[in-house]
């Protein structure tokens, strides 16, 4: 009987991939575990073995496609003596698929309630951080962090990168991908999987004088340094009367990618933000990502850098400069309003950002502010923006006890009491660890929706 | 991996048998003082007494080079002033004044000395341990000949962040030495209480690490042991462990009623064992000083003793602005 040879998901994040390569052709045969194709994932580019014998009736996908989507057919697999004389359905295949078959079938489930806006989003007449005219060019949030580090590690033989399978491996999540080449074992340096120690040996090489980027493979494995990374790094410039810090960056995922349940799936801005001495920012758009980053290797305090795994392979606009930074501390007006602010960060933003277009069609016209640095917090834009509107509504992936909206919420209630027409509403994740099956890990994440329903409840709609 | 005990004594002169008696002299008169204004209430919060443990920084110090470092835990003024730092502005961080190391912020555990090239002064037990390879780390990424002298305790050999240090110290051929100073008790956790293999300088053996042990109560055993640590770590070998058999004659801190040891066997340490005393007897003995001339020594170190109390006092508290600076530059 045929067989349909699927788009494999190569990773938790991964919707659609490139096929780049055949390695059989049709009419081969093929055993279990044969290497049958190379996939390029937006990580890194995989091996795609059989996992039945037979021959290769049909490649459906030809070589060189790019955005072919998890799970649909890219070939068939016929058993010896059989013939393949009806071409199957192709379901959930990209439009533009190279072997010109007709598609049929239904669109992927779709679950969420919101028409889905367009996400690469330019800010709507606000201030940029570069100058008017400077030429743009559309850049992954990945490759941003990777050329600001690089950019920095050109300018100053002090800076390094360390952490687990940054090197040779190029970054497990490719952020680091081409580095060792350029920089060498020196300066992007493998680690053993032993957060609490290298950690503690980068702060160390940062008292030396040195200033490291300490790669977490995730910033849930950094809990295992986090003595290090609050009781020496963030407190030791205080300890000394000034005498010496830890100018470093600590910098890796933060927060949930998909369906890896609750011991990889946590927010820690709030956290990291609850600690003097340490500097954290939370990006969202690519040129944040690289103005931020530069700005933190240059900065001479810890900073905390939360990057997001979902959006590393989002593409925005960024400004092409000779050396772009964006200040630390400074939030940025995303989408300018006069209804309702809504304050987000990081992954948060893509919420707040759907749900300010949705309500624009509801004639409720939304102010979004991207808060971008969440130690120090830019006070003065929120406060401005709420004055403005009289209504608010925060929303961020973490949990809701201590969260930063509901410090947001006691800053505008001591600061703007008077100018706010309603309750400030937290939109925040579930007070839930992150559950691993899709139905109830779309529930314990913060969605559109309940930004969508904050607003109406605070505009009264 | 050969580890075995150095006895070995070196050839040493008058001259420099002398200065390690004043220093440890100035250690010992300098604690004594300390424990007295923390009775008077001039010191507050957690203070660890170094007394009887002289001879291990003495010792050390008497082999490093400017330029090295050295780390250490919570009990740590013995460091400073080997190191050379200022008894006055180390008794004055003791007191919380703004002529302290740390201007008043830091306290008896935190104390840093970019001039002198010490890094702390660190609370959190074994956390220090990483740390000093870290500046192993930059002095090897700098290509420089320094060393850092790592110091720590037998409690803190417990942690688990001291054994990810020894693998990557011995991956990276770290010129860090790691000072175990087995003073007998965590605390108040006596070490075969604590510790399932008593020999705690076999414990870099699975890294790699070269390790022996040396008498702490000898000052010139010490000074020996450090060479050879200092030379093998100088010269790009990697890293070095020395376990340093001490003991404290005080509590773990000054509110320690110290249960779990007897009177006696305090009092055999200090009559037998002291390294104070020891060295006093080989001055005495080789005719290398008489009398009178330790009497002047005792008396000098006195007074720089007083002048640092003194300076301590007087000093002002910070500013209250101090409160708000420091946090991030």
């Amino acid at each position: 009987m045929a067989t349909e040879i699927l788009m494999p998901a190569l990773s938790p994040t991964m919707e659609e991939g490139k096929l780049s390569k055949w390695l059989v052709k049709e009419g081969d045969t093929v055993s279990s575990g044969d290497i049958i194709a190379e996939i390029e994932t937006d990580k890194a580019t995989m091996e795609f073995e059989a996992v039945d014998e037979g021959i290769i009736a049909k490649i459906v996908v030809a070589e060189g496609t790019e955005n072919v989507r998890v799970n649909a057919p890219i070939a068939i697999l016929v058993e010896e003596g059989e013939r393949v004389t009806v071409v199957p359905t192709v379901v959930n295949a990209p439009v533009g698929l190279a072997s010109g078959l007709q598609l049929s079938g239904p669109t992927p489930v779709a679950t969420k309630v919101m028409p889905a806006p367009a996400l690469e989003l330019v800010p709507t007449s606000v201030e940029l951080d570069w100058p008017e005219g400077t030429e743009l060019r559309h850049q992954t949030v990945r490759e941003a962090l990777r050329d600001a580090m690089s950019e920095e590690m050109r300018r100053d033989d002090s800076v390094f990168l360390m952490g687990e399978e940054v090197g040779e491996y190029q970054g497990a999540y490719k952020i680091s991908q081409g580095m060792l080449d350029e920089f060498g074992s020196k300066r992007v340096i493998d680690t053993p999987i032993t957060e609490h120690g290298f950690a503690g040996i980068a702060v160390g090489a940062a008292f030396g004088g040195l200033r490291p980027i300490v790669e977490f493979m995730t910033f849930n494995f950094a809990m295992q340094a986090m003595d290090q990374i609050v009781n020496s790094a963030a407190k030791t410039l205080y300890m000394s009367g000034g005498q010496m810090g830890a100018p470093m960056v600590f910098r890796g995922p933060n927060g949930a990618a998909a369906r890896v349940a609750a011991q990889h799936s946590q927010d820690y801005a709030a956290w990291y933000a609850h600690v003097p001495g340490l500097k954290v920012v939370m990006p969202y758009a690519a040129s944040d990502a690289k103005g931020l980053m530069k700005s933190a290797i240059r900065d001479p305090n810890p900073v905390i850098f939360l990057e997001n795994e979902i959006l590393y392979g989002r593409s925005f606009d960024v400004p092409v400069m000779e050396d772009f930074t964006v200040p630390i501390g400074k939030a940025r007006v995303w989408r300018e309003g006069s209804d309702v602010t809504i304050l987000s960060f990081g992954i948060g933003m893509q919420f707040a950002i759907e749900a300010a277009e949705f309500l624009s069609a509801d004639g409720i016209d939304a102010e979004v502010v991207d808060l971008r640095s969440l130690r120090p917090i830019d006070y003065d834009t929120v406060l401005a923006s709420v004055c403005k509107t009289n209504r608010c509504v925060t929303v961020e992936e973490g949990f809701p006890v201590g969260s930063i909206g509901n410090h947001l919420s006691a800053v505008i209630m001591e600061r703007a009491f008077d100018y706010l027409d309603a309750p400030v509403i937290n939109c925040t994740g579930k007070d839930v660890p992150m559950p691993y099956a899709t139905n109830l890990e779309k529930l314990a994440l913060v969605t559109t929706d309940e930004v969508v329903a904050a607003v109406k409840s605070v505009t009264y709609r | 991996m050969a580890a075995r005990k150095s006895s070995s004594k070196p050839n040493v002169s008058a001259e420099e048998l002398l200065k390690y008696y004043k220093e440890m002299l100035l250690i010992r008169r300098f604690e004594e003082k300390a424990g007295q204004l923390y009775g008077m209430g001039l010191i507050g919060g957690f203070c660890h007494l170094y007394i009887g443990q002289e001879a291990v920084v003495v010792g050390l110090e008497a082999t490093a080079k400017q330029g090295d470092k050295r780390i250490t835990s919570y009990r740590d003024h013995g460091h400073m002033l080997a190191a050379g730092m200022d008894p006055g502005g180390v008794m004055a961080e003791l007191t919380g004044r703004m002529g302290g190391y740390s201007k008043g912020k830091g306290g008896s555990m935190h104390m840093f000395s970019k001039d002198k090239h010490f890094y702390g002064g660190h609370g959190i037990v074994g956390a220090q341990v990483p740390l000093g390879a870290g500046l192993a780390f930059a002095d090897r990424y700098q290509e420089n000949a320094r060393v850092t002298f790592t110091y720590f305790g037998d409690g803190a050999a417990n942690q688990g962040q001291v054994y990810e240090t020894f693998n990557m110290a011995a991956l990276w051929q770290l010129p860090v030495i790691f000072v175990i100073e087995n003073n007998q008790y965590a605390m108040g956790t006596a070490q075969n209480r604590s510790t399932s293999t008593p020999d705690l300088y076999t414990r870099g053996e699975a890294f790699g690490i070269r390790g022996e042990t040396v008498d702490g109560m000898d000052v010139l055993a010490v000074k020996d042991a450090g060479d050879k640590a200092v030379k093998h770590c100088r010269s790009g070998k990697g890293p070095y462990i020395l376990e340093i058999k001490t003991y404290r004659y005080r509590g773990h801190s000054m509110s320690d009623p110290a249960k779990y040891r007897t009177r006696e066997e305090v009092q055999k340490m200090r009559e037998e064992r002291d390294p104070i005393e020891q060295v006093r007897s080989i001055l005495l003995t080789k005719n290398y000083a008489i009398e009178d001339d330790l009497k002047a020594i005792d008396k000098e170190v006195k007074s720089v003793v007083n002048a640092a109390a003194e300076f301590s006092k007087e000093s002002p508290e910070p500013n209250v602005e101090e409160l708000w600076t420091d946090v991030c530059i």
